[in-house]
């Protein structure tokens, strides 16, 4: 285990001229050379606005630049910053260093995704698992033909769906299922939530083939509706919701 | 999986029913070696204690068999699981069905 203290005195982008500081505990695992992964310490000042990953690139500016992580648009709109934060599955661009209440803060990779190196995880689980239940509008008509009509929606059409419309595959719910980690043929509740975001689309005419794909000895009844997906989305979606909404499609409850 | 909630409710409301039946006489009597007899060979009574069986068989070997799944996967032992439930529950049913069919035969 490292142990490095202070900061070095080159000019940052975002000075930080606080006097608060807290110690951030980065797992560090390379599939290649290690066997275990291993936490290292840095302490990171940081102000009340500071997020998680500007304190890990803080660390990476000035400590060790090796540290893996991936991110975008610091806004929680791209959805490529997941990790898991003080236990939790969170985007570390949209988790305030303030907000967690502690001096310490540990960050690992997100659960039940392969680690391609420290913080970074492969995503190609998640990405098949969406693929695989059509994440568009399926019919044989389309807004784009010259003599069509645009597809209208009702208010309380729209309302069906949008909040599922807000997923932006951050795989957080992913990391937070527990029958992910034990599954590995499961769908997963991005998937489910996915599905049930397109069946509910009043415009979509593809619910049977949909469904047919969900109702899988992998699919929607693997849930034991733990909920924990739900608690953990950035975005508020619920996919606890959208899965129990789905099964009542395919229990004949809904159509 | 809509096998399992089916077998569920309909087991819930048979279990009902043979309960209700039980609470009839006294507990202890009921389970009296002649009135266990004598409900055997009530045709009615012992057709819904095997569907009963049957039900239950059902429910418990499909929920062992998903608890089964998803704790490994892999086409060989998926497959081995399946087919091993199913036998399994086949051999439970046979027997449960044994005792009612030997006293219905005048064999006890």
């Amino acid at each position: 285990m490292a142990q490095v203290s202070g900061i070095a005195d080159e000019q940052t982008s975002t000075p930080l001229s606080s006097s608060k500081s807290v110690t951030l505990r980065i797992a560090r695992y390379n599939p290649e050379h290690d066997d275990t992964s291993q936490f290292m310490e840095f302490t990171v000042p940081y102000e009340k606005w500071t997020t998680v990953l500007e304190a890990i690139l803080e660390v990476k500016k000035h400590f060790d630049h090796s540290v893996a992580v991936r991110y975008s648009c610091r806004q929680a709109t791209c959805g490529s910053c997941g990790m898991i934060i003080n236990g939790k599955p969170r985007l570390a661009c949209f988790t305030k260093i303030s907000e967690l209440n502690s001096n310490v803060i540990t960050v690992e990779p997100m659960n039940n995704f392969p680690i391609i190196r420290d913080l970074a995880v492969k995503f190609e689980r998640l990405f098949d698992t969406h693929h695989k239940i059509k994440p568009y509008l399926i019919r044989d008509d389309s807004e784009l033909e010259s003599d069509a009509k645009e597809f209208l929606q009702s208010p309380q059409e729209l309302e069906q769906y949008i909040q599922f419309a807000n997923c932006i595959k951050c795989g957080l719910c992913n990391s937070a299922c527990p029958t992910m980690a034990t599954d590995s043929s499961f769908v997963g509740p991005q998937a489910l939530a996915q599905a049930y975001r397109y069946v509910a689309d009043s415009r979509d005419k593809g619910k049977d083939s949909r469904l047919k794909i969900i109702d899988d000895s992998h699919g929607i009844w693997r849930c034991h509706f733990a909920g924990s997906c739900s608690q953990v989305c950035p975005k508020g979606v619920d996919p606890a919701m959208g899965i129990q909404l789905l099964r009542g499609y395919l229990l004949g409850f809904r159509s | 999986m809509k096998v399992h909630y089916g077998t569920a409710l309909a087991a819930v409301a048979l279990v009902a029913v043979h309960i209700l039946m039980r609470l009839t006489m006294g507990f202890a009597e009921s389970l009296e070696y002649e009135t266990v007899l004598a409900n055997y060979k009530f045709i009615p009574y012992a057709l819904m204690l095997e569907l009963i069986l049957i039900l239950l068989s059902i429910h418990g070997f499909n929920g062992l068999r998903v608890i089964l799944l998803e704790l490994k996967q892999g086409r060989s032992y998926e497959k081995a699981v399946s087919y091993g439930c199913f036998v399994a529950m086949i051999g439970l049913i046979a027997y449960g069905s044994r005792t009612i069919i030997m006293t219905n035969m005048g064999m006890v």
